[in-house]
């Protein structure tokens, strides 16, 4: 049995709405229907100011408001410090990774991908389902 | 009777064109004879050639930067790469969104699909044109970074127009049009050669079958 609410809030935010898309389309195969979408940051916060997410799955290269940017308010704001956030990315330097990860950032997957990473990093974050 | 050092000097440099106003020459030449009076010595006269052949060469740098039209690099061919590449961008986007758009509708299908193991095989090949469909995010920002890159060659070659002028200061002999290709080589109807336009120029295949009286 899955160990997961399939019809968590989820925010996906990227700048490309050709990527909103396949992250969505590719959620909604994995079974999860409930996605809200923002193409950067400052809008991706406030939408989650004024909503409950369970996950955010955000790009990193965005204006005004990069994803970094992001991770780093949610991580100071009290009511979104423990918001799960993944990563999705091109910029694959290790700085990156590590500047994520010092940020709090749950997880990190690099552009391109496929439904199977996805998979595994939702695993990762969220436990079996 | 010899002439001064600072009248050779005022001559050689003027004569060379070195983008100076003739206040700033005579300001030049001021400073560079303050030490040298008189007639032009042995001494002098190296001093004279020395400068002569630096304005000389200052005068030929300019006119082979001049010649390789920086003007035209800067009003021409950066404005068609950059716009080039947005139309890249956009187009590619808008096939994406086509192509996302058909297997999103396929996949509505496949969920009516009375044979699971069929639906379960479309699903998985619809997963792949989804991931192959991610091309567009990452063309994307290469793209980006080499529109960046174009303008900083830009702003360059804008520092370089101020630095030694513009192709206006060229002989007329030397200011033939560059080849539009790089190879150089010209094709009798290069100057129909205009590739695809962008949007909302050129004119629509309406236009065009009106204009040759098709249907």
């Amino acid at each position: 049995m899955s160990e997961v609410d399939m019809n968590m809030p989820i925010l996906i935010v990227d700048d490309y709405k050709t990527m909103l898309r396949i992250v969505r389309n590719l959620l909604k195969q994995l079974g999860f229907n409930n996605v809200d979408e923002a193409t950067d940051g400052s809008s991706a916060l406030q939408k989650l100011r004024g909503k409950q997410y369970s996950l955010v799955i955000s790009d990193w290269n965005m204006e005004p408001m990069s994803g970094l940017q992001l991770l780093k308010e949610c991580r100071a704001d009290a009511h979104l410090k423990d918001l799960s956030f993944i990563m999705v990315t091109a910029e694959s330097k290790t700085e990156n990774v590590i500047a994520a990860k010092q940020a709090g950032v749950n997880n990190y997957i690099v552009k391109p991908f496929n439904a199977a990473t996805l998979k595994k990093k939702l695993i990762a974050v969220l436990g079996n389902f | 009777m010899t002439r001064s050092v600072r009248e050779e000097l005022l001559e050689k440099l003027k004569a060379a064109d070195v983008g100076l106003s003739s206040a700033d020459i005579d300001s030049l030449v001021d400073s560079l004879t303050s030490d040298v009076e008189g007639d032009a010595t042995a001494t002098n006269k190296k001093l004279l050639s020395e400068i002569g052949s630096v304005a000389s060469y200052i005068h030929d740098t300019k006119r082979e930067l001049a010649s390789l039209r920086p003007d035209e690099i800067k009003s021409d061919y950066l404005p068609t790469a950059a716009d080039e590449l947005d139309a890249i961008v956009g187009a590619t986007e808008q096939a994406t969104h086509n192509i996302l758009e058909a297997m999103e509708l396929l996949e509505e299908l496949t969920e009516k699909l009375p044979d699971a193991e069929m639906s379960e095989k479309i699903s998985e090949v619809v997963t792949q044109v989804y991931e192959a469909c991610s091309f567009q995010d990452i063309m994307g920002q290469r793209v980006s970074r080499v529109v960046n890159a174009l303008q900083h060659v830009e702003l360059k070659v804008d520092k370089l127009l101020q630095a030694f002028g513009n192709s206006s200061n060229l002989p007329a002999t030397d200011k033939q049009p560059t080849p539009k290709r790089a190879d150089g080589v010209n094709r009798p109807d290069e100057d129909l050669l205009n590739g695809p336009q962008l949007p909302g120029q050129g004119v629509s295949q309406d236009d065009i079958d009106a204009l040759l009286g098709f249907d």
